[in-house]
């Protein structure tokens, strides 16, 4: 389920501004095509909240309701609540393709911090119905089809065999 | 027998629906229902979309208001009720018997249902509020035997549903008071066991250390499944030994006792997860629904894939073959 070294490695070459940009242009993305997040998250919207896969150097700081993201080098960031998990299982957390609950019984994520902004968000993330093909679609102009059949396919080969068989 | 499946969202709600469910239970996004967690349950607009919904799938939808209310605040409750029988719910499942009163008296052709929390578990209980306040159905605690449920149910004027998968409450429900003496919360008065408020969870080591209220639940080892953080299930150490006091960290499926609960009259079969995401939702409703028309034989490699989606990784008949008494 991890992503082998051999993806990740180069990584630590990116310049952090560049990776920075990247995920920003999504998760902006996200959140416009997604406004429904922040009713049910309410309050905990305001909260800092940390994702940390565990196959990749970086922590990705989250504050939903100042619609910002931060990446890190991973460390011990100063967050609210955290996710650790491969990166794979996270954003199939995030598309709600996968059951939270299911993930940490069998200890493939873990989490701490503030339990209730976690849970508030885990079922915010679980009714948006985010997907995530889509989105980088959206940012990818004449080439959205392409990237977007791109994008399942990549998603349907790391979830096979994880994934519940949902509608 | 229906299949009476849960929702936390409208997202899960459309699940169960398109699963198979026969009808889901849902809730308001406040204390009036048991399952009161962040970031969960229906408002008003959205329950009126999902019954919506619901209806032009031939499926019902039941509303959760199985807190007690509190003195003085009755009136979220009433509105609650008012809301869901306007909103056109097809049962209310109530626990306190005054809400069950101001339900018979003002909407009198609303269906009613007395909800697991609301502690009936014998015949007198039972047609007390089946005489009292004209309850069409009771959902009942997961602490009676098959025989127990057989011997009830033929003595009862009233449906019998019982839970059939999902998380596993041991104790009385609604009277239970653990949650309370670690938290001051607890599902009867506040809709939340275990609140996530007064939960953490942290890395000792190799170890994962579950903590509720300040008190340490349980420490699972390296790639050991892991469940709620809940003093039902929590790891005790007695008499020099680690052990569970009361429950192991495992989740309810008594798929196996189908066709005893049927030749016993019961009515409905109950899926509890209003908690847990709507990928679990989909999964267990449709193979819930297979079993339920599945040769016996065909049943446990059906169900045994929900094992790995469960508490602890593991599940149990629990109390409705209990063997020690």
């Amino acid at each position: 389920m991890s992503l082998p070294p051999l993806l990740t490695a180069p990584l630590d070459l990116v310049p952090l501004p560049v990776i920075e940009y990247v995920a920003r242009t999504l998760f902006a993305n996200i959140l416009k095509s997604h406004p429904d997040l922040f009713e049910r998250l309410g309050d905990y919207s305001g909260k800092r909240y940390c994702f940390s896969p565990t196959d990749l150097p970086l922590d990705f700081i989250v504050i939903p309701g100042n619609k910002s993201l931060t990446v890190l080098r991973a460390g011990q960031p100063v967050a609210d609540a955290r996710i650790s998990g491969p990166l794979v299982l996270l954003l199939a957390l995030l598309e709600g393709r996968c059951d939270g609950d299911a993930l940490f019984f069998s200890r493939d994520l873990s989490v701490s911090g503030d339990m209730e902004a976690m849970l508030a968000l885990r079922n915010a993330l679980d009714d948006s119905a985010i997907d995530l093909p889509e989105n980088l679609g959206a940012l990818a102009g004449p080439l959205a089809p392409l990237l977007n059949r791109a994008g399942c396919y990549v998603r349907q080969r790391a979830l096979s065999g994880k994934v519940a068989a949902w509608n | 027998m229906e299949l009476i499946c849960p929702a936390g969202t409208p997202s899960a709600f459309r699940e169960a629906v398109d699963a198979g469910a026969d009808a889901v239970y849902c809730g308001f996004r406040d204390e009036t229902n048991a399952r009161n967690f962040p970031g969960l349950n229906f408002s008003r607009d959205e329950l009126a979309q999902s019954i919506q919904y619901a209806r032009k799938h031939g499926v019902q939808t039941f509303v959760a208001l199985n807190t007690f209310m509190r003195a003085g605040d009755e009136a979220l409750w009433y509105r609650a009720a008012d809301d869901a029988v306007r909103l056109g719910a097809d049962a209310v499942i109530l626990a306190d018997f005054g809400l069950m009163a101001y339900v018979a008296e003002n909407h009198p052709e609303q269906r009613l249902h007395v909800s697991v929390q609301a502690s009936a578990s014998n015949r007198d209980a039972i047609q007390f509020l089946v005489e009292a306040f004209n309850a069409k159905r009771v959902v009942l605690p997961r602490i009676l035997t098959t025989q127990d449920i057989a011997r009830l149910t033929r003595q009862l004027s009233c449906e019998v549903e019982v839970f059939a998968f999902g998380g596993l409450c041991v104790m009385a429900e609604g009277r239970c008071s653990l949650s309370s003496y670690a938290t001051g919360k607890s599902p009867n008065m506040n809709g939340v066991c275990s609140p996530a408020s007064h939960v953490k969870y942290r890395e000792d080591g190799e170890e994962m250390v579950s903590e509720l209220g300040g008190y340490t639940i349980n420490r699972f080892g390296a790639g050991e499944a892991s469940g709620y953080p809940t003093l039902c299930k929590g790891r005790f150490e007695i008499d020099g030994a680690e052990t569970y006091a009361f429950e192991d960290p495992v989740s309810l499926d008594i798929m196996d006792h189908l066709d005893q609960l049927r030749d016993a009259g019961v009515s409905a079969l109950k899926i509890e997860g209003r908690q847990r995401g709507k990928a679990y939702v989909a999964e267990v409703v449709s193979i819930l629904k297979k079993a339920l028309s599945a040769e016996p034989a065909a049943r446990p490699a059906l169900i045994s894939r929900l094992r790995l989606m469960s508490e602890g990784q593991r599940t149990t008949s629990g109390a409705f073959e209990k063997r020690w008494r």
